[in-house]
């Protein structure tokens, strides 16, 4: 029995691949249809629909970066603390004194760079017609996963704190100010009163919740790590997961026109 | 059917042929609304509490609805550690006129006299919320986010800011010292630099 064998016939590998490799076309599609990660994908693709000059890669290399950018945040997790006493002093610690603190700049860059692809994937989408029935609530999903990747690039900016980033965020969040109804400048808030107390005011309306204070402050470091860091990744990851089995679903990529 | 329609109009007109027909769906269908109205309620009622099933599920419903607004009203925080509104700036006298006092701009208050009158500043840009500077030498206040250009009186007259940068409650404490009231603001294009409460003379 040679080392391969011996191996192939513990309870170990055994327990983890179910079924034999996948070299004839049964075991192929059972390996695909038994894996958590694999079955999210089509047993078999056109050989149109994985052709670069068609899809362009550009859904996949958004992921491949969104990756990226998992991987390198939770690093810098390690570092950086988001207090107004730590963490422009702790940026500077990245750049100037940890080994290897340039994975801060490959997580700005791929940042960057996935807001691009992103937006060049949804523009092959939609000039491949993919967007089309019964394609269409994938596209639903794959615009909200273009907002949460705005928000991600948007929180992630405030971090850190800098002139640049509190200016912008300052300018940023003032437009929620100006939002219907809900920002305290906004048109119709003044409607929302009782009794002549205002129910939308400076101290209680949507740019409020988004900064925790009336103006950019600790509060809102805090609260845009945490957006950043936890609540916004995880629903990008559920979404990525429906986002790729609608994608089966629906009957595979789009043939080529 | 067509007998009680005759009768009542009473007209001995010799051919009402046409009116028979209308008459006759009009009368049920008079009658039938009375009903499912009470029978729409009671059903409203059912469907929410009429069995085990149906209050329990509303009971989850309004729990949910309750958590949901619980959480939003949860990130609305109820304490803010703020420095007080009212900040006092000085004894008039102390203020060159024609000249920009930015010892305040931290507590967001530039204090200017300026031809007899003794105003506080905003520093808050009114185009996006950035702090511009005041550029002694070109005389007006410059925002570094925009462009946004203010004279020294606060009116805009450059670059995006729609209106004029606006004025805090001004006065003269019972010390002597000035008072300047960041609760309340007056704004120029609402006619309110006129108010007494926003500047003090000298």
């Amino acid at each position: 029995m040679s080392v391969g064998d011996f191996i192939r016939n513990s309870q170990v590998w055994k327990s983890v691949f179910r079924h034999p490799a996948p070299r004839d076309r049964r075991n192929r599609v059972v390996v695909m249809l038994t894996n958590v990660f694999l079955h999210l994908h089509p047993v078999s693709v056109r050989k149109s629909g994985i052709a670069l000059s068609y899809t362009w890669c550009m859904g996949g290399i958004t992921f491949f970066l969104f990756l990226v950018e998992t991987v390198t945040g939770v690093l810098l997790m390690f570092y950086y603390r988001p207090t107004l006493e730590h963490a422009y002093m702790d940026i500077l610690k990245l750049r100037d004194v940890a080994t290897l603190g340039i994975l801060r700049e490959l997580h700005r860059w791929g940042a960057h760079a996935m807001v691009i692809t992103i937006w060049l994937h949804m523009y092959r989408v939609f000039l491949t017609g993919s967007y089309k029935p019964p394609r269409e609530f994938n596209w639903g999903v794959g615009v909200i996963l273009l907002v949460l990747t705005l928000l991600l690039s948007f929180t992630g900016y405030l971090l850190p704190w800098d002139q640049l980033a509190i200016w912008a965020i300052t300018v940023g969040s003032n437009m929620g100010r100006a939002s219907p109804f809900l920002g305290h400048e906004g048109p119709g808030a003044s409607l929302l009163n009782i009794g002549g107390t205002a129910l939308i005011h400076p101290g209680g309306d949507a740019r409020f919740l988004l900064l925790g204070d009336k103006v950019v402050s600790g509060e809102t470091l805090l609260r845009f790590y945490v957006l950043h860091c936890v609540a916004i990744p995880l629903a990008v990851a559920l979404l990525i997961a429906v986002h790729f089995w609608r994608i089966r679903k629906d009957g595979g990529i789009s043939g080529a026109l | 059917m067509s007998d009680p329609t005759t009768e009542i109009t009473g007209t001995p007109t010799p051919q009402p042929a046409p009116a028979p027909v209308p008459p006759k769906p009009a009368a049920p269908v008079a009658k039938a609304p009375a009903k499912p109205a009470g029978k729409t309620r009671r059903f409203f009622l059912m469907a929410l509490l009429g069995s085990w099933m149906a209050a329990g599920f509303t009971t989850l419903t309004a729990a949910l609805v309750g958590m949901t607004l619980g959480t939003v009203r949860f990130l609305f925080p109820n304490v803010l550690t703020e420095p007080p509104s009212r900040v006092k700036v000085g004894f008039p006298d102390q203020f060159e006129d024609g000249k920009v006092v930015e010892r305040f701009k931290d507590q967001n208050i530039w204090v200017v006299r300026r031809s007899g009158v003794i105003y506080a500043l905003s520093t808050t840009c009114t185009h996006l919320g950035c702090t511009p500077n005041w550029l002694e030498r070109e005389e007006k206040f410059k925002c570094p986010c925009h462009g946004s250009g203010f004279k020294m009186t606060g009116v805009n007259f450059e670059g995006p800011a729609p209106r004029p940068l606006e004025r805090w409650a001004i006065g003269v404490g019972e010390d002597g010292q000035l008072v300047v009231d960041k609760s309340k603001k007056f704004q120029e294009e609402r006619g309110e630099w006129t108010n007494p409460e926003s500047f003090v003379k000298v």
